[in-house]
């Protein structure tokens, strides 16, 4: 028990590095998914087609891939090439990665709302932006929570890739004290780090459905 | 074109429209004046919702002109080219006519009194405080005060429709239109939504009703329009047309609705 103790303090600052990432990428992803989902359905046909292209190059290629690439050869592409600090370099990665996979369910709830939504806001004289954000959005939010909460939770686990950058994320903390004191102990805290972090976005994730189960469709 | 008091609420003239190959409308002509209630009937397909869907503008014709109160919305050149005015000016122009659909299209994730006043406050900016109690009203009026918090799911199919239309005449429209108001109905949910409607009509309100209610017509309307194929075949005041339809095709569908 002591020994766990002992171990507690890095394992608590992985844990803050884990969860700094965690929180900078929805706040960039969510935004820009929604941006790409908007694009992706608008009449713009050549940008519709642009977005659907980055869309499958993000969700076609492993994420870790896309995190070597803009670390390590970003650099050296023409125009473009700059050399990004590692913490950066993680976070526009994980940032282009799960915008892809937002703006996917964004979209999707979207297009499930009823033509007659619009109509019916229409006739009452609402513009395009107001209809999508006092009408359709509020709606897309209760169907897409689901789909959001898994994304929301993959996306804590996946932040542990940030280790091929070197960065001392909660699991890249346990393994360099597994490594040093020879036991398992250190993983077996993680793990019950990841799962009371997942557990509350869980249970984040169902109070707020909760709250949209107040009216049905 | 300065509206006067004598523009017709609704002139629609020489009306096409067409879904690809198929010609729904084929130069559709219509005047209405002020506080008329006009039925359109006809069979199913003949272009009776497309015609009412082009005049506030859920579709865009092909050729015509429709000019609301004296206001131009669509015009035609000689040379066959159809031209709207800019868009802002469509929408303020469609704004003078409320519509009511068959799906009713209320927001499910809004209550009854958030339904009424959402367009009044983000459309015309009014003050939460001057518009619900006008909300409370139409309510009132149309016997549903007691619902003003419950959400849409929770109401009938006829409370639903009767919500729609208070919710159309919070925008306080000069004119109303009607989609088969009651065709989503079950039969004995009919009246009560009629019953609103007589009620709009009493105190004048210009509509342009399609529907399926014969004895709505009959008893509720001024003139009687009978469409088919794309065209308006007869119109009618509503006596006239039921005690001596002239035209074969209105006959026989009067002979097989009746
Ligand atoms: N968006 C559309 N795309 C293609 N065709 C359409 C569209 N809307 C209507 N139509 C066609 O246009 C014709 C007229 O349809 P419309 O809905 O105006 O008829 P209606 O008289 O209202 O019929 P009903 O009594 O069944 O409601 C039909 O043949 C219909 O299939
Ligand atoms: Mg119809």
């Amino acid at each position: 028990m002591n020994y766990v103790i002992d171990i507690l303090g890095p394992l608590l600052e992985g844990t803050t590095v884990t969860l700094k990432m965690f929180f900078v990428t929805i706040a960039l992803s969510v935004p820009l998914g929604l941006c790409l989902a908007l694009l992706r359905i608008s009449r713009f046909r050549v940008i519709a087609g642009l977005v659907n292209g980055y869309i499958w190059l993000m969700r076609g290629t492993p994420l870790m891939l896309q995190l070597l690439f803009i670390y390590f050869a970003l650099p050296f592409v023409p125009i473009i090439g700059i050399k990004l600090p590692d913490f950066p370099a993680a976070v526009v990665a994980f940032a282009l990665n799960y915008a892809a996979y937002f703006a996917e369910i964004f979209r999707a709830g979207i297009q499930s709302i009823d033509r007659g939504q619009y109509e019916g806001a229409r006739v009452l004289g609402l513009s395009y932006a107001q209809t999508m954000r006092r009408i359709v959005l509020p709606q897309v939010i209760k169907r897409i929570l689901p789909p959001t909460s898994n994304e929301t939770i993959t996306l804590v686990k996946d932040t542990s890739l940030i280790y091929v950058l070197a960065l001392n994320d909660l699991l890249r903390a346990a393994r360099s004290i597994v490594q040093r004191d020879f036991t398992i102990t250190p993983f077996v805290v993680a793990a019950a780090f990841y799962l009371a972090m997942t557990l509350i976005l869980t249970w984040g994730f169902q109070r707020l459905e909760k709250r949209y189960a107040v009216y049905d469709e | 074109m300065p509206s006067t008091m004598n523009d017709p609420m609704i002139h629609a003239e020489n009306i096409h429209k067409r879904f690809g190959a198929v010609a729904v409308l084929k130069g559709v002509s219509l005047q209405m004046r002020k506080g008329e209630v006009i039925a359109v009937i006809g069979p199913s397909g003949s272009g009776k919702s497309t015609f009412l869907r082009c005049l506030n503008h859920l579709e865009t014709i092909d050729q015509g002109r429709i000019d609301i109160e004296g206001e131009t919305m669509v015009t035609t050149s000689a040379e066959g080219a159809c031209h709207y005015v800019p868009d802002a000016e469509v929408r303020r122009i469609c704004r003078k006519m409320g519509m009511v659909f068959q799906q009713f299209n209320l927001f499910p994730h809004l209550t009854v009194l958030q339904n009424i006043i959402e367009a009044p406050i983000t459309v015309k900016g009014m003050r939460r405080e001057a518009i619900i109690p006008k909300a409370e009203e139409l309510l009132r009026k149309v016997g549903l005060l007691e619902k003003r918090d419950s959400y849409p799911s929770r109401l009938s199919g006829g409370q639903k429709q009767r919500v729609a239309i208070a919710r159309a005449l919070a925008m306080e429209p000069d004119i109303m239109l009607f989609d088969e108001p009651t065709s989503a109905l079950d039969p004995e949910l009919t009246g009560e939504v009629l019953r609103t409607m007589r009620q709009l009509a009493d105190e004048h309100m210009t509509m342009l009703v399609v529907t399926h209610e014969m004895a709505f017509a009959r008893e509720v309307a001024s003139r009687v329009v009978f469409m088919d194929h794309g065209e308006i075949i007869e119109a009618r005041p509503a006596a006239e047309f039921f005690a001596t339809p002239e035209h074969p095709r209105t006959r026989a569908f009067l002979e097989n609705v009746l």
